[in-house]
């Protein structure tokens, strides 16, 4: 049975005179210890899907359909007292850019005793305790005295790490970590993301992955979803997805990424951008920028469907790949 | 021929008006209608005070002692006497309330707005200025601006006011006492403005089009005043608001010490300081009235300002 | 940390010079001191001796010099009306001033934080909505306004407080006298008070009430959620002392401000205070009174906004004041 089982997640965003879907119909599974990469461009809805497992959708978002079951509950039917005993202990999160997600006139001891006490009867010398061991997990020197310290007295990836001992504070058994190094220096960023996968790996923890980058899911994580503009167009395992992509768009995704440029060569971008979340076209969301695209993605919405080593949302995915038996029609 | 072409352009601004975020905001916000509504009022008979007063509030020779503290037409105290000409009764020289206000608004809303101008020119002028040239001139004016803004203007005004008054004597002190009031208001906010003004000079200078119009040889001045100026236009919109506001309250607070307006040429400052004595026998009118007037202006001008404050500013706006 | 002191207190020496120059040059300008001397009956021969024996033909600088000095010693002339050293008549006012002050800060520090704190977190509650009403409409009225308007419902028309002045405060040390020993003394200084707190009062729940809304919206608070912390942590330890911090700073500079406003009130309530005082020194042209007030207020303003600045360099762990200093 997977950990967490999210089925028909739709989200969607009250604006002046309209609502906007930013989410649609998201589904996927995740097994104990399994990590899974979201990618996508920004504005995909990578992040919401991070944020509305956890109930944490600002306003004006909220949930408008689907469910969210984790290990047996359903959270999109929790009051907020039961969600706090999810949040940060069951679940726990890692913010994109450690730069703002401390609080600058708390000290990091104040910041982790808090919440182990928010979830377990301890006193504050044991937290403290507990909170130099998980420091020292992390490969934070001299932990006992980073306690007293301030957010800004800490370096960028020092802060991403003590985030990410918070993250692993209570033995959560899922992490959803949105875009973790993005904010830090490229140097630091490899480190961060090695600390990671080793935490998880050891202690068995299930791991959202939110990133933009192809290279770091691939590293990272053993399956992926492919989101655009709110839904997901393409998920399998990400060696699969890596090796042969399906889907237009993963195909563009992956043809963009510098190492597949040879020097001097252009870098081959997706022409356009993503359409703006009110203005979604009919059919495919990906047909105005798919050079695959014939007149049929315009007016049908492609479903996920098996397709080589994923599921994938293309209609034209056969003709694409050469897999069908009758004779392609250019035209 | 012109007539028609001319309303239709005029239709299509109220389109666009309507389809404007402003004008949906406005016109789905009744708060914001009403102090329009009222703010356009007051302004309206302020503008047109002389033609809509029954008496010359300046004139002395309209104004019988006999007639004194007659209250207004509606309150019939047990020893207040009234008189169908006294709408809102007289003031203790038998000045008819009714024109004195109207006169007094005409007055307190001149010196806010022309203040506030002035703020303004100040303001944008060493903003701009600051932002543009950068360096130590930059952090001269900035430092000169907190320490402006440390000192309470009323606080600067009330001693400027006093120290002019007991300088010039009070006949000329009141012949002049407008353009004192414009000019110890008006200089004393500028840093407003000029934050504000800086600011935006210094995140626009980085952009490239600014590059463009140095490579094309444009002026410094010319640079500022048609291309960076345009980008602070809503926040400069949104303080001018609440310095009207201001500007009006101080020049009440200061005519009620005796340091704006004389009583033979009342704002309305001055109108409610020249009835604060009677409240005690019972005329709560003469103080009470003007005062009402004031608080109303004040009080549409203010909604009207963080109506304009929530529209406007992008960083409220998630909110 | 040294460094920083320093600076500021170079910064402050610098605005204390200026207000004395500009205080010099009224002093200059207003007034014959002759006149008041020896009046108007003396020959231009006997005027022009004593010009010179009291130093008033020499240049600017050596008479501002001569000023300085003396008023760095406390000496700030003497009142032409009560004929005793300037800065006696000052200090005797002051403690009824500060009482004045002290009772309006009071009041604002006790209603704005918690009513800034809850429009925030409760911006769609009825009562949140009443404070927000009642806060525009109070900043809309003049202080001296809402002074008059609560004379006349509360001595006036009801009769439950008195009107004006100090009633007998009880005498506590030195000269200083206090309205806060008894109940008498309160019923005289709580209408003041509130006269005084009513423009602030409302700035500070909107100052308070902005603050805390960007701060809850901030990534923090989030984060702080996505740890399951309780709400009411949330509010009051991560929001609340990020709202607090920018306050303070206002604050000091209010606190200069609610000098300019105790004029006002104490005019309305004839508050013997230095307010009241310095309207009465105007009205009579007494000049070394004048200039002496605005030395001690602008010393007010300069030592606030010092103070201010110190304690906020202390609380906020952000800001490094040993590093400030460089």
């Amino acid at each position: 049975m997977s950990l967490l089982s999210v089925q028909g997640l739709t989200v969607k965003f009250a604006m002046r005179n309209n609502t906007v879907t930013a989410l649609n119909d998201i589904s996927f599974d995740i097994g104990q210890g399994e990590r899974v990469g979201i990618v996508g461009e920004s504005g995909a809805g990578k992040s919401i899907t991070g944020f509305s497992i956890l109930n944490l959708l600002s306003r004006p978002g909220y949930i408008a359909g689907g469910s969210i079951m984790f290990d047996g509950q359903d959270l999109t039917k929790l009051s907020d007292k039961q969600f706090r005993t999810i949040r940060g202990n069951r679940i726990a999160m890692i913010f994109q850019d450690p730069m703002v997600t401390l609080n600058p006139v708390l000290t990091i001891g104040q910041q982790m005793v808090e919440q182990l006490q928010a979830h377990r009867r301890v006193s504050r010398k044991d937290a403290e305790i507990i909170a130099v061991a998980k420091l020292r997990e992390v490969y934070i020197p001299a932990p006992e005295e980073r306690l007293k310290q301030y957010p800004h007295e800490l370096s960028g990836g020092m802060r991403q790490r003590i985030v990410i001992a918070i993250a692993l504070l209570l033995d959560p058994q899922l992490i959803i970590a949105d875009e973790p190094t993005t904010a830090l220096d490229v140097t630091i960023q490899a480190d961060i993301m090695e600390l990671l996968l080793e935490l998880c790996e050891s202690n068995n923890v299930s791991l959202i992955l939110i990133t933009h980058d192809l290279g770091v899911v691939s590293q990272m994580t053993q399956r992926m979803l492919v989101m655009y503009a709110g839904r997901i167009i393409e998920t399998g395992g990400t060696r699969e997805i890596i090796n042969d992509p399906q889907h237009p768009y993963t195909q563009g995704l992956i043809n963009a990424l510098p190492q597949q440029t040879l020097p001097g060569e252009k870098l081959r971008q997706i022409p356009g951008n993503m359409p703006a979340l009110s203005a979604i076209p009919p059919g495919c969301p990906f047909h105005p920028r798919c050079g695959y695209a014939v007149p049929t993605c315009r007016t049908v919405r492609p479903e996920l469907r098996r397709h080589g080593g994923s599921d994938v949302a293309c209609i034209e995915v056969e003709r694409l790949h050469g897999t069908t038996p009758h004779k392609v029609d250019y035209a | 021929m012109s007539n028609v072409e001319s309303n239709l352009h005029s239709q299509t601004r109220w389109q666009k008006f309507r389809a404007s975020n402003l004008g949906y905001s406005f016109l789905s916000n009744k708060v914001a209608m009403i102090s329009m509504a009222v703010f356009v009022a007051i302004v309206v008979m302020a503008v047109f005070a002389p033609l809509i007063a029954p008496f010359d509030p300046y004139d002395p020779r309209q104004q019988d002692i006999m007639n004194s503290e007659m209250a207004p037409i509606w309150w019939a105290g047990p020893r207040d006497f009234t008189d169908p000409q006294f709408i809102l009764g007289t003031d203790a020289q038998g000045r008819d309330l009714w024109s004195a206000i109207l006169y007094g608004t005409r007055l307190s809303l001149m010196i806010g707005v022309c203040a506030v101008a002035l703020q303004a020119f100040l303001g944008i002028s060493i903003g701009l200025i600051s932002g543009y040239v950068g360096g130590r001139t930059d952090s001269l004016l900035m430092r000169l601006a907190d320490i402006q803004l440390s000192f309470s203007t009323l606080m600067v005004a009330i001693i400027f006011l006093a120290v002019t008054q007991a300088l010039f004597g009070s006949e000329v002190f009141n012949r002049y006492a407008i353009f004192f009031l414009i000019a110890v208001i008006g200089v004393s906010e500028w840093p407003q403005y000029a934050r504000t003004v800086r600011a935006t000079v210094l995140a626009e200078k980085k952009k490239e089009y600014v590059d463009a119009a140095q490579v094309l040889g444009f002026g410094p001045i010319r640079i500022m005043v048609r291309h960076i100026l345009p980008n602070s236009v809503s926040p400069i919109f949104v303080i001018s608001t609440v310095q009207v506001a201001n500007a009006i309250i101080s020049e009440a607070s200061l005519s009620f010490l005796g340091l704006g307006m004389p009583v033979s040429q009342p704002s309305l400052g001055s109108l409610i300081s020249g009835g604060f004595e009677f409240i005690f026998s019972g005329s709560w009118w003469i103080t009470t009235i003007p005062g009402v007037v004031l608080v109303v202006l004040v009080l549409v001008i203010n909604l009207l300002g963080d109506w304009l404050r929530d529209v406007l500013n992008p960083k409220l706006y998630k909110g | 940390m040294f460094a920083y002191l320093v600076k500021r207190l170079f910064q402050a020496a610098a605005v204390m010079f200026a207000i004395s120059i500009v205080a010099f040059a009224i002093q200059d300008n207003l007034g014959d001191p002759l006149r008041e001397l020896v009046g108007q009956s003396v020959s231009e021969e006997v005027r022009q001796q004593l010009r010179d024996e009291l130093g008033l033909n020499d240049s600017f600088i050596e008479q501002y010099l001569r000023f300085a000095g003396r008023a760095i010693q406390g000496d700030l002339g003497t009142s032409y009306f009560f004929k005793e050293p300037a800065l006696d008549v000052i200090l005797r006012k002051l403690p009824a001033t500060l009482e004045l002050v002290f009772g309006a800060t009071v009041i604002i520090i006790g209603l704005s934080i918690p009513l800034g704190v809850y429009t925030a977190i409760k911006p769609n509650s009825i009562f949140s909505k009443v404070v927000m009403g009642v806060s525009i409409i109070g900043i809309s009225i003049p202080v001296f306004l809402t002074a008059i308007l609560l004379i006349f419902f509360f001595a006036v028309e009801l009769r439950w407080l008195p009107s004006f002045g100090r009633g007998d405060p009880v005498h506590v040390f030195g000269y200083w006298e206090t309205n806060f020993a008894n109940w008498a003394g309160l019923r005289q200084i709580l209408l003041p008070s509130i006269a005084l707190s009513s423009i602030m009062l409302p700035l500070f729940i909107r100052l308070i009430r902005a603050e805390m809304l960007e701060t809850l919206d901030s990534e923090y608070v989030k984060y702080a959620y996505a740890k399951g912390l309780q709400t009411r942590r949330i509010w009051f330890v991560h929001a609340l002392k990020n709202t607090l911090l920018p306050v303070i700073t206002v604050g000091g500079v209010q606190i200069g401000t609610m000098v300019a406003y105790t004029i006002l009130t104490e005019t309305v309530f004839q508050w013997p205070g230095m307010g009241f005082m310095f309207l009465e020194a105007v009205n009579r042209v007494d000049t070394p009174l004048i200039v002496a007030y605005l030395i001690v207020v602008g010393f007010i303003f300069v030592l606030t906004n010092t103070v201010v600045d110190l304690i906020y360099g202390l609380v906020n762990p952000t800001v490094n004041l040993s590093r400030m200093g460089a």
